[in-house]
């Protein structure tokens, strides 16, 4: 098969290295703020919400929703084990907003407009050997949610971030990770199919700290997640995962941004879709920037999709700005595939059935990065809700 | 012994006005241990006629019968057709992303022979059949078909060809594309399945090549969608030295 991109999706990149370009950072239509008022309300053909369909986030982005005074939409619960603070605190504490500013309208409006916000702490040296767990449940209506979880020098946690039921969510979620640190953090949409999310992810990489970033995204009507990741210091390590699985109707957007602004830090990104069903459209935007003072750099970011019937939509759009050439690497790779009908017939024609043939081909498709994500549990959560999905799909 | 029965058989594919007869009756059986070598012109029907034994979706049977061993192969699914002891060797493998070809291999094995091969044997049933080939180990954890050359590409059929033993062996224009190594490695995976003495082989080709390494006991003469002339292995010496011009004004088609 000589092309194998499917009619309808779009896979575009570019590596810019100098030049007079704009930053990634300033292509955005306002600067990064705490305020919604800074930003004006998207139209829908700015750079950053052109994939998006405004009229399906029921208000997040023109105030609307803020408007309606409605909070507490969700029931957030954390467990965590022994040792590990768990505070629920006021818009005034200083702890809130440290990792880095909301970048579009709809995280400022989260800014703006949430009431309380939860803040974990692990402390210094402590190495947790059960993961902490903050379940935020939607129990329908809009809600502004504000998680901060700070982890001590020296400190490893994994941290699980479960989105269940059905709401109206806008959110901020803060990762400070200290000096030595290691915390790895799974956020999984596992959303009834009538919810709207959209959240800003940012995490704050210490000296020679490590950040491990699972995102798995299968439920909702529109989910929209912008994980980012800054260094505050050299010897940072983001290893950023994504998982999604695209089902008839549903928008899932993931907009990336490495940006490497301290010296000797490394990226990896990888992030892999399936798509079925008329009208699912998935979004990928890898946004990496090495700035001049980043040297001693290594990134590499990835996007696969594999688009299992006709209907759906893949933009995918890896986008590489370099400033410095003093770097060990960078690279990034985006393809889009398609099982199509001549797959099924050569894997029938070896003598397997047509179900079987499509649970092959997807479990092989995610194979690699369930194995990357190295944490055997959820390992077979993942492969368990990727059956499922593909169950629903034939029935 | 396994008998394949083509009687009559009619097929059309869509096309822009409507269905368009490609295969006119052509009658044909092969029995297991028999090598029949189908010779043609391009757009004869040919690979319509693999094809259309294969099951594939895009050609509608209009008329006639195949059975395999008296059952109705047109009844059945394709998967069906491959577990009952059809195998298709394409002239153009299909890529498939995400899945090696060891695990492809066994699926495919636990599918036909109805268990799970026993690990150990596998392994073994596998590096064996790939040395015979003179494929690479590392062959076995690329994804199928995705960036194999053309060589590659044949060289996997045959390989399933040996390890699924099948019945009836469909060999749709298995040496094109390939160069004088590669056809002679080939062909002796072919002749080794064939010397099992279990296997009835279709072997669809343009070009008499193919027959210097694989002796055929019957040629077939396919021309405007059915045979027009039958004969021994004399009969491709004859297309050799005359080509195809004689039965393309005899069967009316314009090449």
């Amino acid at each position: 098969m000589a092309d194998n991109t499917p009619a309808g999706s779009t896979t575009d990149g570019a590596i810019q290295v100098g030049g007079p370009q704009q930053p990634i950072d300033a292509r955005v239509s306002a600067p990064a703020s705490y305020d919604v008022a800074d930003f004006p309300v998207p139209h829908g053909r700015e750079e950053e919400w052109r994939f998006t369909p405004l009229e399906r986030l029921r208000g997040l982005h023109d105030g609307t929703a803020a408007g309606k005074g409605v909070d507490g939409g969700v029931k957030v619960e954390v467990s965590a084990p022994a040792g590990v603070t768990v505070e629920t605190v006021g818009r005034d504490d200083a702890r809130l907003g440290r990792a880095g500013k909301p970048v579009d309208r709809v995280a400022a409006q989260a800014y703006s407009s949430f009431e309380k916000a939860s803040v974990v702490s692990i402390p210094k040296d402590a190495v947790l050997t059960e993961p902490v767990t903050i379940s935020v449940h939607g129990e329908g209506g809009v809600a502004f949610g504000h998680q901060v979880i700070e982890v001590g020098a020296f400190a490893e946690a994994v941290v699980v971030l479960d989105h269940t039921g059905d709401t109206t969510l806008a959110a901020n979620v803060e990762f400070l990770i200290g000096d030595g640190a290691k915390l790895t953090v799974v956020s999984i949409q596992d959303w009834d199919a009538t919810a709207v999310h959209a959240a800003q992810h940012t995490a704050l990489i210490g000296r020679d700290a490590s950040f491990k970033s699972v995102v798995v995204t299968f439920g909702g009507d529109l989910v929209r997640l912008h994980p980012r990741v800054v260094y505050g210091a050299p010897g940072g390590e983001a290893e950023l995962y994504g998982l999604y699985f695209t089902d008839k109707g549903q928008h899932q957007e993931h907009r990336l941004f490495v940006d490497h602004d301290t010296p000797h830090c490394r990226s990896n990104v990888a992030y892999k879709g399936a798509l079925q069903g008329q009208d699912a459209h998935a979004v990928w935007i890898g946004d990496v920037l090495i700035r001049a003072e980043a040297e001693g750099t290594d990134t590499y970011e990835l996007n696969r999709n594999l688009v299992l019937t006709d209907g759906a939509r893949v933009d995918s759009v890896p986008n590489l700005e370099i400033e410095t050439g003093e770097i060990v690497g960078a690279g990034h790779a985006s393809a889009t595939g398609r099982f199509d009908d001549e797959q099924l017939f050569y894997l029938m024609a070896r003598g397997i059935p047509a179900d079987e043939a499509r649970r092959l081909v997807v479990r092989g498709f995610f194979a690699e990065l369930v194995q990357q994500i190295g944490i055997p549990e959820l390992e077979e959560r993942l492969i368990a809700k990727i059956e499922a999905e593909l169950e629903a799909s034939v029935a | 012994m396994a008998t394949l029965e083509i009687h009559d058989l009619h097929v059309s594919v869509e096309a822009e006005n409507g269905p368009r007869e490609i295969l006119k009756g052509v009658d044909l059986t092969v029995k297991q241990g028999e090598t029949h070598a189908i010779m043609g012109p391009n757009g004869s029907g040919k690979s319509t006629l693999a094809y259309s034994l294969a099951g594939h979706p895009k050609y509608t049977i209009t008329g006639g019968t195949v059975t395999l061993d008296g059952e109705d192969v047109l009844e059945m699914s394709v998967d069906e057709r491959a577990r009952a002891g059809v195998f298709l060797a394409m002239q153009y493998p299909v890529e498939v992303p995400g899945v090696s070809v060891s695990n492809f291999l066994r699926t495919s094995a636990t599918a036909i022979r109805g268990e799970a091969p026993k690990l150990r044997t596998w392994v073994k049933e596998v590096k064996g059949a790939m040395e015979r080939l003179n494929m690479d180990p590392a062959f076995a954890e690329r994804n199928v078909n995705e960036g194999f050359s053309g060589g590659e590409k044949k060289r996997h059929e045959i390989l399933q060809l040996e390890l699924l033993k099948p019945k009836i062996a469909i060999l749709d224009e298995t040496d094109s594309g390939l160069d004088v190594d590669a056809l002679r490695q080939v062909s002796e995976g072919v002749n080794r399945v064939r010397e099992t003495g279990e296997v009835g082989t279709l072997l669809i080709t343009h070009y008499t090549r193919i027959l210097r390494y694989i002796k055929p006991d019957f040629v077939h003469v396919f021309s405007g969608g059915r045979i027009v002339e039958s004969g021994g292995a004399e009969l491709a010496d004859k297309l050799e030295s005359e080509g195809y011009e004689a039965y393309q004004t005899k069967g009316g088609v314009t090449a």
